[in-house]
């Protein structure tokens, strides 16, 4: 079993790896797992080619592919879970990194960063960031379903204009790590800015997949966060359409036209209802427990 | 307010929508006076674009008077009076600090939807499809303009609306076209498509210094504009061989630019035509590109092909193997409106040109319905709809 290649480095280089979901090369079962999926597959391969029967056959087949699964590392149910667990060296959890090119000098980009508190204005999960003394802060970040976590933060490390680093502190509802890089772009395009985020969700393997279904935090939604960011600093604003005019949409023509379509007063005067409904008014009498 | 809306294919409606708001400290908002209908609306109408929704309001072409400005737009003011570009740039990204205002990377509300057919997005647009910023567009009574302070021109009271509404896309459009074929003392410029992006690169050519413009189309109507008011050379390629015909008019060498002012929903009589049809039909192919495949054929050794027709997604069988061994260099995109408001502006001030030329209908905003059947059914007579919303 090939050693897996050596992730991201904390140095802001070209030519990194970034594993996809299903890992590199599609590896995405760690070695210590691979092994036992060969030692038990070759058992029940064994069991199996024994028992010649119905349950035989699928001990054969269900080893056969453990065998598989551990020769070659792959695993098409975690593929299926877009979980890569090869990926993740003691208790890693979900590792997100985005790049984005930002048309400012380095300083100016920087100390924005550097202001915590402006981080909710472009990274939509997080409802606030407070400074809570030196190096020292407070988050609070959104989840589906209303749910909120919360936790506090310390700057790990500072290299001005170059790299701000900083780590929750034990307690968090969801420890986690973030660094954010900086790097003069070539020939005055601006600044590089590269962020690398590690969220631990609770729950070892069944957490993380369940993380990934649900998790607001996608690589996606940093994505969007950074193109935020750039907007902000470029534009001075996020371009929105969030309020502008527009003419009936889809569901409401077929609310409509369903009206249109709806007969009116079916119940006829004189008839005694059981219960109200719309379509009795006016033409009976009230309903009998009116 | 009265506004166009979207209603599915060959079906636009005008109906009854809120007034439009500031958003965003960089809008402001506009009252139409002018507004007019684009061909590439009709990519919209004929359910050719992807990402539209019941109830999107049309119209990238409109100009009219300030109404209201948001707090960090401070070079206008109520009541100037703007021609509006129909891309909508930041003007401080860095493809807007290099003029490529089409590609500004801060316009976009929906960039991760346009990056995930194109691998980047450029600028937003008003009023064409989700994928383009799902803006409202200005096919109504009021408009709101993200990046006041950047796009929209000033333009004084001495010119009428039908001479100055085209700076907002067809007029800088045909003219890019031609300033992308790179044009030299006794070049010949062949353009495919007499519409109005056409007859402006026509008019274009002329003004950067053509010898020559040669122009294709099948309608009678549109070649007789080209040749009268263009003072182009034209033929009607459902009559002659466009490829010979071309090698012939221009003594054996081929025209030395070669524009494309068709895009993706482009005609053809021949054989290549019902294939295109066809597999455009069950989606295998999204665009349709017989203009381009003939303009490539065309064009001379070393020469350019310049692409203002809108393209969309895909197409089948182009002759890259002509193209690589012929060295021909393409350009193309939407146009970098800002660049040429001013200069533009100031050749419809000396008079270099009229670009009312090309409205040969006129309605109310109540008409656009019936403006856009004309448009897509009469195109021998139709050149161009315009529709005034106080009407």
């Amino acid at each position: 079993m090939a050693g897996i290649p050596t992730l991201v480095t904390d140095d802001f280089t070209y030519g990194e790896i970034i594993p996809t979901e299903n890992g590199v090369g599609n590896v995405n079962v760690p070695s210590a797992e691979r092994w036992a999926s060969v030692i038990g597959g070759s058992l029940m391969v064994l069991f199996g080619w024994t028992r010649r029967s119905l349950v035989g056959f699928f001990f054969l087949l269900s080893g056969g592919y453990l065998l598989y699964r551990g020769l070659s590392g792959k695993c098409a149910l975690y593929k299926a879970m877009g979980v890569n667990m090869a990926e993740r060296n003691e208790g890693t959890g979900l590792n997100i990194e985005k790049t984005v090119t930002v048309n400012k000098p380095v300083a100016e980009v920087y100390q924005f960063w550097r202001n915590f508190e402006n981080l909710p204005r472009f990274m939509q999960h997080l409802a606030t960031v407070q400074l809570n003394g030196p190096g020292r802060t407070h988050w609070v970040a959104s989840a589906p379903a209303g749910i909120t976590f919360e936790w506090d933060a310390e700057t790990v490390e500072e290299r001005e204009n170059e790299l701000i680093s900083w780590q929750s502190l034990p307690g968090a509802d969801v420890d986690n790590r973030g660094s954010v890089y900086f790097r003069e772009a070539p020939a005055g395009r601006g600044t590089e800015v590269k962020v690398k985020l590690e969220y631990y969700p609770p729950g070892g393997v069944a957490g993380v997949a369940f993380a990934k279904l649900f998790n607001k935090v996608t690589a996606q939604q940093i994505k969007e966060d950074m193109r935020r960011f750039k907007q902000v600093l470029e534009a001075g604003e996020i371009p929105t359409t969030e309020g502008q005019p527009h003419g009936e949409d889809a569901m409401e023509e077929e609310e409509h036209v369903k009206r249109r379509q709806k007969p009116l007063h079916t119940i006829k005067k004189g008839d005694v209802v059981d219960e109200a409904v719309w379509e009795s008014f006016p033409a009976s009498d009230p309903p009998a427990n009116w | 307010m009265k506004a166009l809306c979207w209603c599915g294919k060959n079906n636009v409606q005008i109906e009854e929508v809120p007034d439009p708001q500031i958003l965003n400290p960089r809008d402001a908002i506009i009252q139409v006076t002018l507004t007019a209908i684009c061909g590439s609306d009709l990519h919209l109408y004929n359910g050719q674009i992807p990402t539209m929704q019941r109830g999107d309001i049309l119209g990238h072409e409109f100009m009219g008077r300030v109404v209201e400005v948001g707090s960090q737009v401070k070079n206008l003011k109520k009541d100037d009076r703007v021609v509006v570009p129909f891309t909508i740039a930041c003007g401080h990204c860095f493809f807007c600090q290099q003029n490529l205002w089409s590609l500004c990377d801060n316009s976009n509300p929906n960039a991760w939807m346009t990056e995930a057919l194109y691998g980047f997005s450029g600028s937003g647009l008003f009023g064409y499809s989700h994928m383009m910023g799902g803006y409202a567009g200005g096919q109504a009574e009021y408009v709101r303009v993200p990046f006041a302070d950047i796009g929209p021109v000033k333009v004084q009271d001495d010119l009428t609306d039908d001479q100055v509404l085209f700076l907002s896309d067809i007029f800088p459009t045909g003219y890019m076209a031609a300033e992308n074929c790179n044009i030299k003392p006794g070049d010949t410029v062949a353009v495919w498509g007499c519409g109005p992006v056409g007859q402006f690169a026509i008019k274009s050519a002329y003004l950067l210094g053509a010898e020559r413009v040669i122009a294709i189309d099948r309608y009678p109507g549109r070649l007789k504009m080209a040749e009268n008011y263009g003072k182009a050379e034209v033929f009607n390629y459902e009559e002659v061989n466009v490829v010979e015909t071309l090698k012939e008019m221009t003594g054996g060498r081929g025209p030395d630019a070669c524009i494309d002012a068709v895009g993706m929903e482009a005609h053809h009589t021949g054989m290549v035509g019902p294939y295109d049809k066809v597999k455009q039909s069950v989606y295998l192919e999204t665009d349709r590109p017989h203009a381009l495949r003939q303009a490539i054929q065309a064009c001379r050794k070393g020469g350019t092909v310049s692409i203002p027709g809108v393209y969309g997604g895909f197409i089948d069988k182009v002759p890259m193997g002509a193209a690589f061994s012929k060295g021909l260099t393409f350009k193309m995109g939407q146009t970098h409106v800002h660049n040429y408001l001013q200069p533009l502006l100031r050749h419809i001030e000396q008079d270099d040109i009229d670009p009312s030329f090309v409205i040969t209908h006129r309605m109310s905003l109540e008409g656009a319905p019936k403006g856009y059947e004309i448009f897509k059914e009469n195109k021998d007579t139709c050149m161009k709809v315009v529709l005034e919303p106080c009407l």
